[in-house]
């Protein structure tokens, strides 16, 4: 294992963990009001200090991160399940109506810059972590669709797929069975990436109020609530905030590691 | 080149049309009537149906959608159910906010990145490259709103160089409403500039490794003679690209930005009419930025296929 992806690894594993831990077990209660022991600074009876309400800020981060991870990890499935058939198809029958048709599509989704067509599906459907998801998930869906494409496109020209042809496996079978384990190492590094954007994404919509709703803590919307009083106590901005960007920096770095690991070319390259 | 110009405008309009679909879509199975939001729960029906005429709710929807279509290609983007006023005119205003950030914005993150991806692809594996490395991985990571509020913290709070937010407008100088700009337009350009400083150095390295450029070298250039006569102006290609596509990405990402700072720009014009349910701006807003940003990937292949003539062949 290379150093980035150990690292990587390490960090969002860490946040991950936090978050499952949070499922069974946080310090305090992340509701409990203590109006009088707000705004404390970090210290030994809380870790990381409590928020203007008094709610301890740790028992929040790992409530928070478990949102967050929800949230990406939902639209990442999303993204998955309906953009890896599209490019497997796409790919089995490159320059047809169907391959022009799904690109096509695709040019149009990414014509709308992911906040926008974000902003555009809760202000109509009202804000929620549903439709955050959804938004994001639609987003997704060609980015996985053009990587898995690409990466079958030059598939089909090698002499074990002629074999299987030969053979008489039809294209979904052939697409199931041989083009889909050797474009899986493209999808997991593309996954760890978007992975890591849909935590920013979470963020950004929770944080302008379109994301994740109160009273269910989220990284954005903690610091959504921080942001009239940064001025006042900075550590209600910082911390989540310090959240937020381990965790993105960690499966980034993971995403980069697993490129290199898992493409020989790159290591022969390395070495 | 025609040819290419001719097809690549036939998708252009091809997308703005389905765009303009989608979004009309959207909108119209938004749950409520915006007539019965505005006049209450107590409305009189005659007053709802008199209202819901003057919008012109009442026509059929394929009327509708060719009548927002055709006022936006004059100019005339509709009334606001709320402020009933002309929707282009609320917009004139935002955007003299909007394009100005993302432009300076995209300004530093180009003056940030070249340099930086200059000195980390110069300096290919030793301890600068790492540096430059590791500081665009972080640059990447941090999302820009939080970065604006740490900004707002040391540069507005502590040390009260520039403005914590709000915009004098243009009227109040150039200097003034550029200072109000600069920490919106820096918290903006950061992660751009992380992401232009890794494609920056990738394209020179590309370019380094080139035989072009083993024949400049071998016809007695200097490296840097080499890297600034022939090798620059090959790795500017996909870093224009690039440049292109962040300038949406800019533009888009105003919108969280203006939040911040409490700018009046096109971002909190959408929010605010959003909380309002005024769906006509939002509709209008939204497409308008799509417009743009569908305009300015068109730029950027024609200015692409311009530069680089193989191009034009394939699309």
């Amino acid at each position: 294992m290379n150093r980035q992806l150990a690292i990587g690894l390490g960090l969002s594993g860490f946040f991950i963990l936090l978050a499952l831990v949070s499922l069974v077990w946080t310090p305090f209660d992340h509701t409990s009001l203590d109006i009088p022991g707000k705004l404390q600074l970090p210290g030994s009876a809380h870790l990381l200090g409590t928020d203007h309400l008094g709610r301890d800020i740790l028992s929040m981060v790992m409530v928070g991160a478990r949102t967050s991870v929800a949230v990406a990890l939902v639209a990442l499935v999303i993204g998955l399940s309906f953009g890896v058939p599209l490019g497997l198809a796409a790919a089995a029958r490159r320059g047809s109506w169907l391959d022009q048709t799904i690109m096509r599509g695709n040019d149009i989704v990414f014509a709308f810059p992911l906040l926008v067509m974000a902003i555009l599906i809760t202000a109509v459907f009202g804000p929620s972590a549903v439709n955050a998801i959804i938004a994001f998930g639609i987003f997704n869906i060609p980015v996985f669709a053009r990587v898995t494409r690409g990466a079958a496109l030059p598939l089909w020209e090698r002499e074990f797929i002629m074999a299987a042809r030969v053979a008489g496996k039809g294209p979904a079978r052939i697409s199931l069975e041989h083009i889909l384990p050797n474009v899986t190492n493209m999808l997991i590094v593309q996954g760890t990436i978007q992975f890591a954007l849909g935590i920013q994404v979470e963020a950004a919509l929770s944080f302008v109020g379109l994301g994740v709703q109160p009273p269910t803590p989220s990284l954005g919307r903690m610091l959504a609530d921080a942001q009239t009083l940064v001025t006042l106590a900075p550590h209600l901005a910082i911390v989540p905030g310090l959240a937020i960007i381990l965790i993105v920096l960690g499966l980034n770095l993971a995403g980069d590691g697993l490129r290199d690991q898992l493409d020989p070319r790159l290591r022969r390259h390395r070495v | 080149m025609l040819r290419y110009i001719l097809k690549r405008s036939g998708s252009l309009v091809l997308s703005l049309a389905v765009a303009s679909l989608i979004i009309f879509a959207v909108t119209e199975i938004a749950p409520g009537d915006p007539a019965s939001f505005m006049l209450g729960l107590n409305a009189q029906p005659e007053t709802l149906a008199a209202l819901r005429t003057e919008l012109g709710l009442d026509v059929p929807k394929i009327q509708r959608y060719f009548s927002w279509v055709g006022g936006m290609l004059t100019g005339d983007f509709g009334t606001s159910y709320t402020y009933r006023t002309q929707v282009s005119e609320m917009v004139a205003d935002r955007i003299a906010v909007s394009i100005p950030l993302a432009v300076y914005a995209l300004t530093l993150s180009v003056i940030i990145a070249i340099p930086a991806g200059l000195f980390a692809a110069s300096r290919r594996g030793g301890a600068g490259d790492t540096g430059v490395m590791a500081a665009t991985q972080l640059g990447v990571a941090v999302p820009n709103f939080w970065f604006a509020m740490m900004l707002v913290l040391v540069f507005a709070i502590h040390w009260s160089w520039f403005p914590a937010g709000g915009f004098p407008g243009w009227d109040k100088g150039f200097g003034t409403a550029l200072r109000a700009l600069t920490l919106p337009a820096i918290a903006l350009a950061l992660p751009q500039a992380a992401i232009l400083t890794r494609v920056m150095r990738s394209a020179l390295l590309d370019v380094l490794g080139e035989d072009f450029m083993r024949t400049a070298r071998a016809k007695g250039l200097s490296p840097r003679q080499a890297l600034w006569r022939h090798g620059l102006r090959n790795a500017f290609i996909p870093v224009l690209t690039v440049i292109g596509l962040q300038f949406s990405f800019l533009f888009a990402g105003t919108i969280i930005i203006e939040q911040v700072f409490y700018l009046p720009g096109l971002g909190r014009l959408i929010f605010q009419s959003i909380s309002a349910r005024d769906l006509i701006v939002v509709e209008s807003v939204v497409m308008l930025v799509v417009f743009g940003v569908i305009m300015i990937n068109f730029l950027v292949d024609l200015a692409y296929a311009a530069i680089d003539p193989r191009l034009r062949t394939r699309a």
